[in-house]
């Protein structure tokens, strides 16, 4: 913990990096993102089992981008993040100092995206267990019964978008939902317009999301939307072998084309 | 304003009677969660709770509501309108004080100059039966907003829960005299029996606030915290005072419906010109707005604050945004 404070306390105080994106606590006891620039605020900085929020969200958003370079705490999900960022020319490496830490709240020694890599490699890159039982569950209804459970789910939605917004993998600056000429997703937040915003949301994430859990964290209402990313993940690393996150020059599974694609889908 | 007793037993019999012929809408838990929902049994609802997640805004402002319905053809337009005199009755049931005060709020935004028909149509169908509150948590703030979890403001009857169980009923106003009236057997007469409130100590001076506000417009403080807002739309959804709303058009051929459904300033379509120019373009401009309505523009104009108090946008942020936390801060900004 103490490490943590006095590194980023050296790299705003030496100018290395102009902000410091960590976490604090906050007055009702929550761990929140801490943004500091100042070296004598450092203090506010903590790490323990509440910070699960993935931090790198605010690598893409202008007003933090505008500070310059910048130094971010990154738990496991936030590396694969940032792997993914990279990969997909959102971010620059050179404009970033990353401060591994493990889940016990000690530094690692990652100086760059191949140390980053190689760490990824060699963790437990498998879904927390909760969310693993509960998508068994629902794979042992029948569809129907399964359509059924989302529809009552999704109804609750409002369309705050908030599962978009804490996601690091959703930075379009326009996301379909917003356009509306043609509008191809019906802006209601009844159960049809709230089904179609998920899926495309889950298709759009297909093999790109490493499954941290945050868009069903920030729900507001309580909705698992997690889930359906979640599962589409482990269908494309079933078929693609592929995993999201563990390499920042891997391009998305679903868009791009590989002779040895499986064709079995065409029947 | 007659005060009188009601019964633990009368409770349920005024309960059973009500959603023997209308629509009651009564909060229950839902596995961690409140939720409201229409005629549950009496034994659902919940008496204690300390706030539903989402408000009970949409009963008077939905989420979606159908504006008017349009047909196209290639000589002619036609529309019609919707039937406001399909709107039921509905009777809310123990919404708390932070709640059914917001509905004066939303009403200095629905029934000013131009009377919103959908808004009001829906407000004078409306019977509002308060629950005081005897239990609050950390998000709770209605006393620095000029409420208290005993206010009857936006209620026809308010229940206060006495020490012996039973309730204190309030008649706030002629409709809930009326429905009183309705069973006289229920209500006794109440002899100042000792009633539950909690406690809700003052995290910031309102006038204060509205007075920092008004010379605060460019301050480095909106930036310095919201840096970690997300831009979602949790706070203005879950609030019970906001008001704004986005109206689209959806066809299916010839045929089609304006719909309204609710918008949120955080959001950063919500300004946006067709030029492509964004007057608020980043999120702290956006934050300000919302933090300026509520508390300097509403204030200014109506006397009130834009705000009960009620904590939701605090307990529901996915990141804190902690809103009575940064007002406490803006009373002693320079």
């Amino acid at each position: 913990m103490s490490n943590l404070n006095t590194k980023a306390k050296e790299l705003l105080a030496s100018n290395t990096v102009k902000m410091f994106i960590g976490y604090e606590a906050g007055p009702t006891g929550l761990a929140r993102p801490a943004f500091i620039t100042d070296p004598e605020q450092t203090d506010r900085l903590i790490f323990d089992e509440r910070c699960k929020q993935n931090l790198a969200v605010y690598l893409t958003k202008q007003e933090v981008k505008e500070y310059g370079k910048i130094a971010i705490v990154a738990t496991l999900p936030v590396m694969r993040s940032l792997m993914v960022l990279a990969s997909e020319n959102q971010i620059s490496p050179e404009n970033l100092v990353v401060l591994g830490i493990s889940p016990d709240g000690n530094l690692l020694n990652i100086a760059d995206f191949s140390l980053m890599q190689t760490y990824i490699e060699k963790s437990d890159l498998s879904n927390p267990k909760g969310d693993e039982e509960k998508l068994a569950e629902l794979l042992k209804l029948s569809p129907a019964e399964r359509f059924e459970w989302w529809q009552n789910e999704l109804s609750k939605c409002i369309k705050c978008f908030a599962c978009r917004q804490a996601c690091p993998m959703c930075y379009c600056s326009r996301c379909t939902i917003e356009v509306n000429q043609p509008q191809w997703i019906p802006v209601q937040a009844n159960t049809h317009g709230n089904m179609d915003w998920h899926i495309l949301r889950a298709m759009h994430l297909a093999g790109r999301c490493i499954s941290c859990g945050e868009c069903g964290r920030a729900c507001p209402v309580g909705i698992p939307c997690h889930l359906l990313s979640m599962h589409l993940s482990n269908q494309v690393n079933r078929q693609f072998k592929v995993q999201a996150g563990t390499s920042d020059k891997m391009a998305s599974v679903l868009s791009t084309y590989d002779p040895n694609d499986k064709e079995s889908f065409i029947r | 304003m007659e005060s009188k007793l009601i019964r633990k037993e009368s409770l349920e019999k005024l309960y059973g009677n009500l959603i023997a012929d209308r629509k009651v809408y009564a909060p229950v838990k839902v596995s961690d969660k409140i939720e409201y929902r229409y005629n549950p049994s009496f034994r659902e609802i919940t008496f204690d709770h300390v706030r539903s997640t989402l408000s009970v805004k949409n009963l008077v402002f939905p989420k979606v509501e159908n504006v008017l319905y349009f047909k196209n053809s290639k000589t002619e337009s036609s529309v019609n309108d919707i039937d406001l005199n399909r709107i039921p009755e509905v009777v809310l049931w123990g919404a708390h004080p932070c709640d059914t005060a917001a509905f004066d709020i939303l009403c200095s935004t629905f029934c000013g100059d131009i009377k919103d028909e959908f808004f009001s149509s829906r407000l004078e169908k409306l019977t509002v039966i308060g629950l005081s509150c005897h239990k609050r948590d950390d998000y709770c703030f209605c006393t620095s907003v000029g409420l208290a979890p005993d206010s009857s403001m936006g209620s026809d009857i308010l229940l206060t829960l006495l020490e012996n169980g039973d309730y204190k009923a309030d008649l706030v106003t002629d409709k809930g005299s009326s429905l009183a009236a309705r069973y006289p057997d229920l209500f006794e007469t109440y002899s100042g029996q000792k009633s539950l409130v909690a406690e809700i100590k003052k995290k910031f001076n309102l006038s204060e606030v509205t007075k920092k506000l008004a010379n605060a417009f460019e301050h480095p403080m909106w930036k310095e915290n919201s840096l970690r807002c997300l831009g979602c739309g949790a706070c203005a959804f879950l609030c019970p005072t906001c008001g704004c709303f986005d109206i689209q058009d959806e066809t299916h051929g010839s045929t089609g419906v304006r719909y309204r459904s609710w918008d949120s300033c955080g959001f950063s379509l919500f300004t946006l010109h067709t030029s492509g120019h964004n007057p608020r373009h980043v999120q702290s401009q956006r934050w300000r707005q919302r933090i300026m309505h509520k508390f300097s523009y509403i204030p200014g104009k109506n006397g009130i604050a834009g705000c009960v108090g009620c904590g939701r946008c605090s307990s529901g942020c996915p990141v804190d945004m902690n809103i009575d936390e940064q007002l406490a801060a803006m009373e002693n900004i320079n």
